[in-house]
């Protein structure tokens, strides 16, 4: 097999990632990978996560008709200017608002790279109390569930007390 | 200039020590990636904001909270040679990325080296944790109490579903990067470590060799590390990557207890060769250096070699790196110098 890379050499590096089942192969010679520096898939800053990414970015969600390949034509970030055919190539977003204006193609992308497309982690404490206070509420109800499954009534009732003083403090949408 | 050290001593202070499990994790890292507000990436940033990044930054020093983590110590990379980048990379102290990408780069690191604080790296904010042994946890109570910090100063990108937003799509939501180091020898010798290592990858853990370089590892190191950083949360991140270590961890000792019992003398017989081999040779290219002294390592954990100690081990590993061998000997090197100086070295170091 050649060297994905450079097309000359045969190549030596084999990678697979595997990702929900997603099975990614990665091919590439040693030359190619002491050129680009990192060269496994999922690393920081490596070169070639960059050339996967972009194979995975240039999927089109939906048909593939004219209308559909004109807008990622023309889909960009307001804010840095970068298009969304050029962060196909590069693999990298430009700055924060890219994830706005590029939103409707990410879900599929981040159904790859991580299997899941929201956030379940930290929060800063400025910008999030309202969410960490959401994120606590489907904590609990999901334990609700599970007392009433499991009959334990006078823990669900304590819990179904606790989501409502918790809701209290959430300004309604 | 106090900062000189960062570059001449091979071993960090946090490396001398010797922590748990540490026979079989050499060391464990996590990285936090972080982004400011309103601010381009660092690859699309203009001069004049990179700049701006670095002094936000730089001012969160003053907090005085950060003195619990020990003095911090400001390198500019603009100011630094290229030896002395790479030494750094070397030590693990900051990225190849920060050393030969970034602009209006800069590294804070503690006075015992295992914060390093990166700036204008891929992301804004790179807040990385060392520790010796196996201790994960620990290296993210550590990470995410400075995130605390440089939080309550500025104001991070971030998005209510898609988290904390950062350059490259692998690390967007958490930004967390949670990785251990580990020596396995005994899982390489008895050809388990492929089914191993596959099984890692499909448990959402990834593996590389020590500086990412190749997927062959040297020396008989991995890195192991998540892959995920979206949809989990930082403390299901560390717990998988802790389950797995320490699935790893048992399978190599039992591995070692069986080489030891069923073959002593071919076991005493190869880590003495490699010693020997080590204490005599007049040239030693970087891959054999680290397979003997793999093999080295492994005979001082089986108590089969009793005058060598671990962290002896940990300062020859990084000694013998190109840039280190440089930096010892005071001049530059080609690629079969190294080998001359290298295997010197090694002699010296081994003949105490």
């Amino acid at each position: 097999m050649l060297c994905q890379e450079c097309g000359e050499r045969p190549a030596t590096l084999h990678f697979t990632k595997i990702v929900n089942g997603e099975k990614t192969e990665f091919h590439i010679c040693e030359s190619c990978a002491r050129e680009k520096g990192e060269t496994i898939p999922g690393t920081s800053g490596g070169f070639s996560i960059h050339s996967l990414l972009s194979g995975l970015l240039d999927i089109t969600p939906g048909s593939k008709g004219p209308s559909t390949v004109k807008s990622t034509e023309t889909l960009q970030c307001k804010e840095c200017g970068m298009t969304y055919a050029q962060f196909s190539k590069v693999g990298r977003f430009g700055c924060s608002s890219c994830y706005k204006y590029f939103n409707d193609r990410l879900d599929p992308l981040f159904k790859r790279v991580h299997g899941n497309t929201t956030h379940m982690g930290k929060i800063p404490v400025r910008a999030g109390t309202h969410i960490q206070a959401k994120r606590r509420i489907d904590d609990l109800r999901q334990e609700l569930q599970q007392r009433i499954i499991d009959e334990e009534f006078e823990a669900a009732a304590e819990l179904r007390d606790q989501i409502r003083e918790l809701e209290k403090g959430i300004p309604s949408e | 200039m106090s900062n000189v050290r960062f570059t001449e001593q091979p071993l960090s202070e946090w490396m001398r020590n010797r922590g748990y499990e540490s026979d079989i994790v050499i060391s464990s890292r996590v990285r936090i990636a972080r982004n400011l507000q309103h601010l381009a990436f660092p690859m699309l940033a203009t001069n004049s904001q990179s700049e701006e990044v670095l002094a936000k930054l730089q001012d969160v020093l003053q907090d005085e909270r950060l003195h619990q983590f020990g003095q911090m110590h400001t390198l500019l990379l603009d100011e630094l040679d290229e030896l002395d980048k790479e030494v750094l990379v070397e030590k693990h102290l900051i990225s190849p990325n920060l050393a030969n990408e970034s602009r209006s780069g800069a590294v804070l690191i503690s006075e015992d080296e295992s914060l390093s604080i990166m700036i204008n790296e891929e992301d804004h904010l790179r807040i990385q944790c060392l520790y010796p042994g196996f201790h994960v946890q620990d290296a993210w109570e550590k990470a995410t109490a400075v995130d605390d910090i440089f939080e309550s100063h500025v104001d991070f990108a971030f998005d209510d579903k898609r988290g904390y937003l950062t350059s490259c799509p692998t690390n967007v939501g958490t930004g967390l990067r949670a990785s251990v180091m580990m020596h396995l020898p005994a899982l390489v010798l008895s050809q388990q470590i492929n089914r191993i290592l596959s099984a890692v990858t499909q448990v959402g853990l990834t593996v590389r060799g020590i500086y990412g370089e190749g997927s062959e590892a040297m020396g008989n190191l991995f890195q192991i590390s998540n892959q995920i950083t979206l949809g989990q949360s930082e403390v299901e991140i560390i717990d998988n990557l802790h389950g797995v270590v320490l699935q790893i961890i048992e399978h190599e000792k039992s591995a070692r207890q069986k080489l030891i019992s069923e073959s002593r003398l071919r076991m005493t017989d190869r880590v003495m060769r490699s010693f020997g081999i080590l204490s005599n040779a007049s040239i030693m290219d970087a891959k054999e250096a680290a397979q003997r002294l793999s093999d080295v390592r492994l005979g001082v954990d089986l108590g089969l070699i009793d005058h060598l100690s671990a962290p002896a081990l940990n300062e020859l590993n990084v000694l013998t790196q190109p840039g280190f061998l440089q930096k010892t000997f005071n001049e530059h090197m080609e690629r079969g110098e190294r080998d001359m100086y290298r295997a010197k070295l090694i002699r010296e170091k081994l003949g105490k």
